[in-house]
């Protein structure tokens, strides 16, 4: 799935010549034009994939070419949850209440391998990829991914905000936790997302 | 410089200048024991089953339900001035027969000493030994560790929390050699508990409270604090 150059219909035309001080474009291209360039992120960072964050933040890579260099520390004026780093049990339902505390429109990126799939953490302590908990939009691979490849996946995220329709309106729905057990994704598909995988199938079990 | 640079070492009560042992000098069994496991031995007797140098660190075993009373003399003692606890933590071997012991490392600066500490607890006894922490105000978190990952239980300690792992967490306890690595719940069932913590939930009072402490402040910060200053929000 990798970028492509963006459709001919999608461009603005401006005819200076013409003196009438107006253009016609669709809506929804202009609402989503200035979204997906003006991306507020929420910071979570736990780990090392902070430190890759804070390098793509930082001058030489410049977050601020995406207008996504107002780092939202408060979740109230964010729009897009970066979670970079492996998210331990007990910080689930703070990530949960840090994303129900975003207002809508949001998107999810998982930043790193921990973030996304729990990476070599298969054990008791961390989640096994925050998909369990809130729902992701984009997934960066990377153990930590290079700041080139958050770009890239801040850059698909871009384009799926571009492809938007505000005629959809299931693109702003809320996700809806089953009430009594707080999980949004049925427990046999957490079960499925979390098994064992590669070498660590043979770790399960200590000795004794 | 002919008779070698001797450093200023303010505050150390050694008697004669002996140069700092190195990695180098050691052997790995053997060598010279800290003066204090004689000491110890002579002062509490059967309260000390053995002594041990490895790699020139001396570890004296001792009795589980006396290690206040010995780490009290330890520090108090002029003599020893055992002033700073480094850890508090325990070890636990894959072969069942062998007990659990846990660790005290103890410190002391002015002497330039270090002795290791060791609590033997069988297996099939109750997991319990004296708390340090009327000796050492830092081994209050040390404690709550080592009883949320070994469920090692320390008597006399004020707070014996859960610290790592959240409150009511109840798959037991995680460093223990018959913990499955995964835990022993479904993830399904595991992430079910964790999103069902109250992330709030986890200070006793003391950590939410400055109020307690207000008449331990200095003066002129109370005086800030009576006249109206806020602090945080």
């Amino acid at each position: 799935m990798g970028l492509s150059p963006r459709p001919e219909t999608r461009t603005v035309t401006v005819d200076p010549q013409s003196q009438e001080g107006w253009v016609t474009t669709r809506l929804d291209f202009l609402v989503n034009w200035s979204r997906a360039n003006s991306l507020w992120p929420m910071p979570f960072g736990t780990a090392c994939c902070a430190i890759e964050f804070m390098a793509t933040a930082a001058s030489r890579f410049d977050l601020a070419r995406f207008g996504m260099e107002r780092m939202s520390f408060s979740p109230r004026q964010a729009d897009v949850l970066i979670c970079a780093g492996r998210v331990p049990f007990k910080l689930a339902p703070i990530i949960r209440r840090i994303w129900q505390q975003m207002p809508q429109p949001k998107w999810a990126i998982a930043m790193g391998a921990c973030a996304s799939t729990g990476n070599m953490f298969d054990n008791y302590a961390v989640v096994q990829g925050i998909d369990t908990i809130i729902p992701v939009d984009v997934y960066v691979p990377g153990c930590p991914p290079r700041p080139e490849g958050l770009m890239y996946g801040i850059m698909m995220l871009q384009k799926k905000v571009m492809n938007e329709r505000m005629s959809d309106r299931s693109l702003r729905d809320e996700m809806e936790p089953d009430p009594s057990s707080q999980l949004y994704l049925p427990p046999s598909t957490i079960d499925e997302l979390s098994e064992p995988f590669g070498n660590s199938v043979n770790q399960t079990r200590s000795g004794l | 410089m002919k008779d070698g640079f001797t450093p200023a070492t303010p505050g150390s009560a050694l008697q004669a200048a002996t140069p700092p042992s190195t990695l180098r000098q050691l052997r790995h069994r053997g060598g010279d024991v800290n003066p204090s496991a004689a000491a110890l031995r002579e002062r509490f007797g059967s309260a000390i089953s053995a002594s041990d140098v490895v790699w020139g660190e001396t570890t004296v075993i001792i009795e589980p339900r006396r290690a206040h009373e010995i780490v009290r003399w330890l520090h108090d003692d002029p003599a020893q001035q055992y002033t700073y606890l480094s850890d508090v933590t325990a070890v636990e071997f894959r072969d069942p027969e062998q007990p659990i012991e846990v660790v005290w490392h103890l410190r002391s600066l002015p002497f330039r000493r270090f002795l290791r500490l060791k609590a033997l607890l069988p297996r099939g006894t109750p997991l319990e030994v004296d708390s340090v922490w009327p000796v050492f105000k830092s081994a209050d978190w040390l404690e709550r560790e080592c009883y949320d990952m070994f469920g090692i239980k320390f008597i006399g300690h004020p707070d014996l929390r859960r610290i790592l792992m959240w409150e009511g967490y109840r798959e037991g306890f995680p460093l223990r050699k018959d913990f499955p690595l995964r835990g022993r719940f479904s993830r399904a069932e595991q992430l079910r508990q964790a999103l069902a913590a109250n992330p709030e939930a986890r200070y006793s009072m003391e950590e939410l409270t400055i109020a307690a402490a207000f008449e331990d402040l200095p003066d002129e910060m109370r005086a800030r604090l009576a006249g109206g200053e806020k602090v945080g929000e």
